[in-house]
């Protein structure tokens, strides 16, 4: 099973290879792997996505806990969280076929970013689900190139109701 | 008052209470070199930077202090990565101190730059790379701290040359605050109390005890536990002197090469508890046969050990020492009468045993004497890796901790003579020995002549069979005897080598020359080589072979 976890790190060099080396050493799978600074600009967050059953799960955060520089680590999975992923896609888009594209970015409420001779670049935000059908959409157009930033994740506040 | 970066460097090791390190001296630490010439910090200048690795860790281990070793940039401090990774698999607290070329240098492929805190990456506890000389005292501060609590393990500091030169004011942080390192704190007492329940409610409980009973210095409280509990005991080859090996409780060691009353033991039993041992492929043998009918306490310094490779029941996360002590008083008694009736009758039965023939010298004999001849002294055991460190473990019954060192979770070849001098430097007055083979002293004698220069009298005793023993033995078991490349036609002459060293050498070719030779060497004030010339093809037995169950043992 998949699992997010949100790990809070000191903001210091170096420390991105160590929580990677950690994955390969242990022969760990990295999915995807977000990383910026937050509000406290001494700490920064990753958002890593990693495939593996229970046993392997708790290793994993067990060896993240052991590494110095790693202040945190959350599993969100089992909590109520938000996830948003942001992809740039540089689609062919000769003048004639622009409306049908513009309509799809419409549907997903993305947006457009760039205007070339012959290509469109999109940009769009969401969780794993829609960028996926996004990115369906736009291939029969012929995809020239795609970027993602990787998942980044957040759980969600605690709700009025529940006081 | 302002100081340059290597004063600050030989003031913080005055302020952690360092006597000794183990170094190499080189371009890029010539600055702290320069300063190591004026303190009253003792340097053991080594030959080459494995060596002050494997020595600081042999002191580290034989002291119960983190050892501390130096070397300069790129080739020097690329030769401690052995070392320091041997540290790291047997969590042994040591610092590593590496020049590094200046700041502005860095990355340009400089003369000796070697990305040393990049290549250590997975083999330290922690690393740094010091980049502002204002950090530099808590830096090694924070260093000290990392590498001798929780569990220990080696810390590098890289000092690029600039670094040392430069100056700041000179501050000692008494301690240091980390976001995110904490050593567990007191184990929580429902689990001490489940725990003691279990162990009531056990039948043929075992304790399987490893190298954190000897780095918590909780050797007196294990037997206190054991001996109130009536629980037999087997120790690990790291756990070995955490519990008298002759005590009628103990079964020796455990695993691939351990006696089989200790096998069998931890296989049929209902209660294994687990203390500072984590359960390595060595020890289990074939994971899903292992103690099918055992429930597992865990008591360890480090959560990631619970559940690493077995499940556990009961995991007890904390530091052993006082975890035993609270259980010592909680614990209840459980009947292990028929239990140890069964192991007394597993021990009658399949005992360790070798022969001895007319005319020929038994390895294990001569192991047998050094123990005899050592059991009653101060006397520190280091050994190499393979057959010799095998038949060591086996016959070299440890009474005490700290008292047997040896690569277990590395498996270096070339440990046991540089560990032999740091753990000589850290207790001057004990008889040293350093248990060989005749391969693995050849990849660290050099250090022979570190002995001579410091006069240290250690004892190296190979036991000389021209072969590389162990792989020979699996080749002999497993690949039909096609000695690939195991066989040493032409070894040098040991007695020579130790006299070209300015060390004594001693040949033995016969089981009665041993007790004089060793009586002999131990009286003398300097290193001494002993060659003794072994039976060629003695095989370590029991062996369970790898990725059997602990059951399916052969030659027992």
């Amino acid at each position: 099973m998949r699992h997010t976890l949100a790990v809070l790190v000191e903001n210091q060099p170096g420390v991105l290879t160590r929580v990677a080396g950690l994955f390969s050493r242990r022969g760990y799978n990295i999915e995807s792997l977000a990383v910026g600074e937050t509000h406290e600009p001494t700490i920064s967050r990753m958002t890593i996505v990693v495939d593996g059953d229970d046993l392997v799960i708790e290793q994993v955060v067990k060896q993240l806990n052991k590494l110095i520089d790693v202040i945190d680590v959350q599993d969100v999975t089992q909590a109520e969280y938000v996830d948003r992923e942001l992809v740039l896609i540089k689609v062919n888009a000769e003048p004639s076929i622009r409306g049908e594209i513009m309509q799809i970015v419409d549907i997903f409420r993305a947006r457009i970013v760039d205007i070339g001779y012959h290509t469109l670049i999109i940009e769009c935000t969401g969780d794993e689900g829609k960028i996926r059908a996004i990115e369906k959409s736009l291939k029969p157009f012929g995809i020239l190139e795609l970027v993602r930033t990787g998942k980044i994740a957040m759980v969600r506040g605690q709700k009025y109701e529940e006081d | 008052m302002k100081l340059t970066g290597a004063e600050i460097i030989c003031k913080a090791l005055e302020y952690e209470g360092v006597e000794v390190v183990f170094g190499y001296p080189g371009g890029a630490v010539l600055p702290l070199y320069d300063k190591l010439y004026d303190s009253p910090i003792r340097h053991i200048l080594v030959r080459h930077e494995q060596g002050a690795a494997h020595a600081a860790d042999g002191y580290a281990r034989a002291t119960g202090r983190p050892g501390v070793c130096i070397a300069t940039s790129g080739p020097g401090a690329t030769n401690l990565v052995t070392g320091i990774a041997n540290a790291y698999m047997d969590s042994v607290p040591i610092i590593a101190f590496t020049g590094q070329v200046n700041l502005s240098a860095i990355g340009r492929d400089s003369f000796q730059e070697a990305d040393i805190t990049g290549i250590t990456l997975p083999i330290v506890k922690h690393s740094y790379l010091v980049k502002d000389v204002n950090q530099l005292a808590a830096t090694i501060r924070a260093a000290f701290h990392i590498a001798t609590t929780g569990r220990p393990g080696p810390v590098l500091i890289d000092l690029p040359k600039d670094i040392t030169i430069a100056q700041a004011e000179f501050e000692y942080p008494p301690q240091v605050t980390f976001r995110g390192y904490r050593v567990p704190g007191r184990c929580d007492s429902a689990q001490v109390y489940q725990a003691a329940r279990a162990i009531g409610e056990a039948r043929k409980p075992v304790i399987y005890a490893g190298g954190g009973v000897i780095s918590s210095n909780a050797a007196e409280e294990l037997r206190e536990f054991a001996e109130k509990t009536r629980i037999p005991v087997t120790n690990t080859l790291l756990g070995k002197g955490s519990f008298p090996e002759t005590h009628p409780l103990s079964l020796g060691m455990v695993g691939m090469h351990g006696t089989a009353y200790a096998n069998y033991a931890v296989s049929y039993s209902d209660l294994i508890i687990a203390i500072g041992a984590r359960f390595d492929d060595r020890v289990t043998g074939r994971l899903d046969t292992f103690a099918p009918n055992a429930r597992v306490i865990h008591i360890d310094i480090d959560p990631a050990e619970i559940g690493k490779n077995v499940r556990v029941h009961i995991p007890l996360v904390g530091d052993v020492k006082p975890i035993l002590k609270e259980l010592i008083q909680r614990v209840e008694v459980p009947d292990t009468g028929e239990w140890l009736k069964q192991i007394e009758q597993w021990k009658a039965e399949y005992p360790l045993r070798y022969t001895n023939e007319e005319g020929v010298l038994k390895p294990q004999y001569v192991i047998e004497q050094i123990w005899e001849i050592t059991r009653d002294k101060n006397a520190v055991i280091t050994t190499e890796v393979g057959q010799n460190q095998m038949w060591a473990a086996q016959y070299y019954k440890a009474l005490r901790p700290r008292t047997f060192i040896s690569s277990g979770g590395l498996g270096t070849m070339g440990f046991g003579l540089p560990a032999a001098v740091g753990a000589q430097i850290g207790r001057p007055d004990a008889v040293v020995f350093d248990i060989a083979g005749d391969g693995s002293i050849q990849m660290t004698v050099q250090e022979l002549a570190t002995a001579v220069q410091y006069n240290l009298p250690i004892n190296i005793a190979i036991l000389n069979n021209r072969f590389l023993g162990m792989v020979r033995q699996w080749q002999e078991l497993f690949n039909n005897k096609r000695y690939s490349q195991t066989e040493f036609p032409d070894l040098p002459d040991f007695v020579k080598l130790a006299e070209a060293y300015g060390a004594v050498g001693m040949r033995v070719t016969r089981s009665e020359e041993v007790r004089p030779a060793l009586e002999r060497a131990i009286a003398t004030p300097k290193p001494v080589i002993i060659d003794f010339v072994i039976a060629r093809e003695e095989n370590v037995f029991p062996m369970v072979p790898a990725g059997e169950s602990l059951t399916k043992m052969v030659g027992c």
